[in-house]
C-alpha cells in the first residue's frame, strides 16, 4: 500500500503558524506538551486463528499485528537461527490519502525500522527455536495490517508487533521419521527483553515527541530510538531531509530512554492485564 | 465432496451447535475507522471484517471518471493472519474474483447518478475469516455505504445457504464449506425484494435449489434486521429512543 500521497495532505500557512505559535509556548495544537505520548491501549488475541495477536491504538493510529508459526529453512548464513519476518502493510482502509498497490518506500522503511528495533534488541531467544540445525527451523511471521493513520505508525506497529510476540503462544513442532508433526501443544515465546520505540521529530528548532499526522505534515526530520529493557539503544534510524545538530541527537537519546522506561512500564502492565482477561 | 463424520447429529445440532436455520452470532459496529467516511466491523462467527468506505470523491486516475455517474471501485483482501495457514499479503486471484462480485452486488443499491465524474471506494479487509466472509463482507460494506451517507434504493444483505449431510442449512461455517456438500452465498436487497449476488459450489437438485434459496433469504432478511439495529444505534442511540 502507497503512502507517498500524504505529501497531498496539506496543512494551511494559517494552521502551520497557528501550530508553530502554540509550540514556541510549549504547549501543542491537540493540547499536549512537547514531550507528552499521546495514551495508548492494547487489546490482545483479537485474531483466533493466528498464534498471538494485538489491536493497538494509540491515540488514532490503530494497528493490528498478528503472529503465524510455521517451519521452514533456516535464513543463509544464521542456520542455528528460527527466522524472524516482520512486514506492515497501511491498509487502503487506513486514510483517504492511500491507494491500492505495491508497498512505496515509507511502507517499506516502516516494516524495516520496526524489524530492527525487535531484532536488534534480540528480543526473542532465535537460538532456541531450531528443530533441525541448518534445516528445519521455526519460521515467525508477525505481519502487521495499519487500519487507521494518524501519525507516528512506527511507534504503533513497534508496540503491536511486541505485544503480539510477547503474548503468543508458539505451536511445539518435533520431528518424527524425518517429518515436522505438530504436537497440538503449545510453548511460551523466548522473550528476553521488551524493545520499545520512540520517535521525536523536529518542526524548526522545536523536538516534539509522538507527532500526529498534521505534525508530520509540518516536520523537517524524524529520528527513531529503540531501547532494550536494560535502557541501552538498539536501534536507530532518522528520516526526512532535515537534520540535527548533536545537542539535539544526544538530548533525543536521553529522551527515549527515559520515556521507553515509561512506555515499557505500561506496556508490560497493559501486556500483563490482557494475558490474564 | 468428501463426507467422513456426520455434521449434523441426531437431534438436529450442527458442528458448532447451532440448529439448520440459525445464523452465527452477528455484531455490527459502525464508525469504528475515524478516518473513513463510513465504516463498520462485523463479527459473523468467528470473522471479523473491517468495511470502509471514501468517497463520493474526486477519481484518479481522471480518465476513469464517467461523464454521467459515479465509478465505484472495491478490494477485498484478507491479511496475512487471517486464515489456519499464513495467506500471502499479496492480492490472489480469488480475492479478485470476490472483489469484482462484492462491486456487482452492492451497485445495484447505490444510486449512482447522483454523483457524476466521482468515484466511491470500497474497501473490504479481512482480518479473521471464517467461511462466509464475502458475505459478511457485503453486509459490512453497505451498513459503511450508509454510514458514509451515500444515496441508496435499499440495504444488501448477504447470507449463504447450503447443503450439509443432505440437509439444507443456513450461514455454512468454515467446517461446513469444506465438509460439506453445497454452498450459496445470496445478497438480497431486502425492501425492494432483489438479488444482486448468487454463487454456488456443490451439487442441488431442483427442489433443494429452491429450498436453498428461500432459505438464503430469509437468512438475509434476519442479516437486515441486524444491519438497520446497528445504524439506529449509531445515530438515534437505542431503539428505544427513537420512538419516543
Amino acid at each position: 500500500m502507497s503512502l507517498s500521497k500524504k505529501s497531498t495532505i496539506i496543512v494551511e500557512n494559517l494552521r502551520k503558524k497557528q501550530m508553530m505559535e502554540s509550540i514556541s509556548t510549549g504547549k501543542r495544537l491537540d493540547e499536549r506538551s512537547l514531550d507528552e505520548t499521546r495514551p495508548f491501549e492494547i487489546e490482545l488475541d483479537v485474531i483466533k486463528k493466528a498464534n498471538g495477536s494485538a489491536w493497538v491504538k494509540l491515540g488514532k493510529t490503530e494497528v493490528v499485528a498478528g503472529v503465524k508459526v510455521e517451519t521452514g529453512e533456516p535464513f543463509e548464513g544464521l542456520e542455528n537461527s528460527g527466522a524472524l519476518i516482520i512486514t506492515a502493510e497501511v491498509l487502503p482502509i487506513a486514510s483517504p490519502h492511500i491507494e491500492p498497490g505495491p508497498p512505496d518506500e515509507e511502507t517499506i522503511e516502516l516494516a524495516r525500522v520496526v524489524d530492527r528495533g525487535v531484532r536488534q534488541s534480540e528480543m526473542l531467544e532465535l537460538s532456541k527455536l531450531v528443530l533441525v540445525p541448518g534445516k528445519i527451523v521455526y519460521t515467525i511471521f508477525v505481519d502487521c495490517s495499519i487500519i487507521n493513520v494518524d501519525g507516528n505508525l512506527l511507534d504503533a506497529t513497534s508496540y503491536a508487533v511486541v505485544a503480539a510476540l510477547t503474548s503468543c503462544k508458539l505451536p511445539v513442532f518435533e520431528i518424527k521419521d524425518d517429518k515436522v508433526v505438530d504436537t497440538g501443544r503449545t510453548q511460551e515465546p523466548p522473550v528476553t527483553t521488551i524493545p520499545v520505540s520512540v520517535t521525536t521529530v523536529k518542526i524548526g528548532d522545536y523536538l516534539l515527541l509522538d507527532p500526529n499526522i498534521e505534525e508530520e505534515a509540518c516536520m523537517d526530520a524524524r529520528l527513531t530510538i529503540t531501547t532494550n529493557s536494560k535502557g541501552s539503544i538498539v536501534a536507530m534510524q532518522k528520516g526526512l531531509k532535515g537534520y540535527f545538530t548533536v545537542d539535539e541527537v544526544k538530548s533525543i537519546a536521553d529522551k527515549a530512554i527515559s520515556k521507553g522506561e515509561e512506555i515499557r512500564a505500561k506496556l508490560k502492565e497493559l501486556i500483563h492485564h490482557g494475558k490474564k482477561e | 465432496m468428501v463426507q467422513n463424520r456426520s455434521l449434523i447429529d441426531e437431534s438436529g445440532k450442527r458442528s458448532d451447535g447451532r440448529i439448520i436455520d440459525e445464523l452465527r452470532e452477528v455484531k455490527i459496529n459502525v464508525g469504528i475507522i475515524k478516518n473513513a467516511d463510513g465504516s463498520a466491523l462485523i463479527e459473523f462467527g468467528k470473522n471479523k471484517i473491517i468495511a470502509a468506505v471514501y468517497g463520493p470523491r474526486e477519481v484518479h486516475p481522471k480518465h476513469m471518471a464517467l461523464s454521467d455517474r459515479c465509478v465505484v471501485r472495491c478490494r477485498y483482501h484478507m491479511s496475512p493472519f487471517s486464515t489456519d495457514t499464513r495467506k500471502s499479503p499479496a492480492p490472489s486471484r480469488r480475492e479478485t474474483e470476490i472483489s469484482k462480485v462484492i462491486r456487482e452486488a452492492l451497485e445495484p443499491a447505490l444510486i449512482l447518478e447522483d454523483y457524476p465524474r466521482a468515484a466511491i471506494d470500497i474497501f473490504i479487509e479481512v482480518l479473521q475469516a471464517d467461511g462466509g466472509s464475502r458475505c459478511a463482507g457485503i453486509t459490512a460494506a453497505s451498513v459503511a455505504l450508509a454510514d458514509a451517507g451515500i444515496n441508496m434504493r435499499d440495504m444488501v444483505s448477504a447470507c449463504a445457504a447450503g447443503k450439509v449431510d443432505d440437509k439444507i442449512v443456513i450461514d455454512i461455517n468454515d467446517t461446513e464449506d469444506k465438509e460439506g456438500g453445497a454452498d450459496m452465498p445470496v445478497a438480497y436487497m431486502p425492501n425492494l425484494k432483489k438479488i444482486t449476488l448468487l454463487q454456488l459450489d456443490g451439487e442441488l437438485n431442483s427442489n433443494e435449489f429452491n429450498t436453498c434459496l428461500k432459505e438464503a433469504i430469509r437468512g438475509c432478511l434476519k442479516v437486515f434486521e441486524i444491519q438497520r439495529s446497528s445504524l439506529i444505534e449509531k445515530y438515534f442511540g437505542d431503539e428505544k429512543g427513537l420512538n419516543e
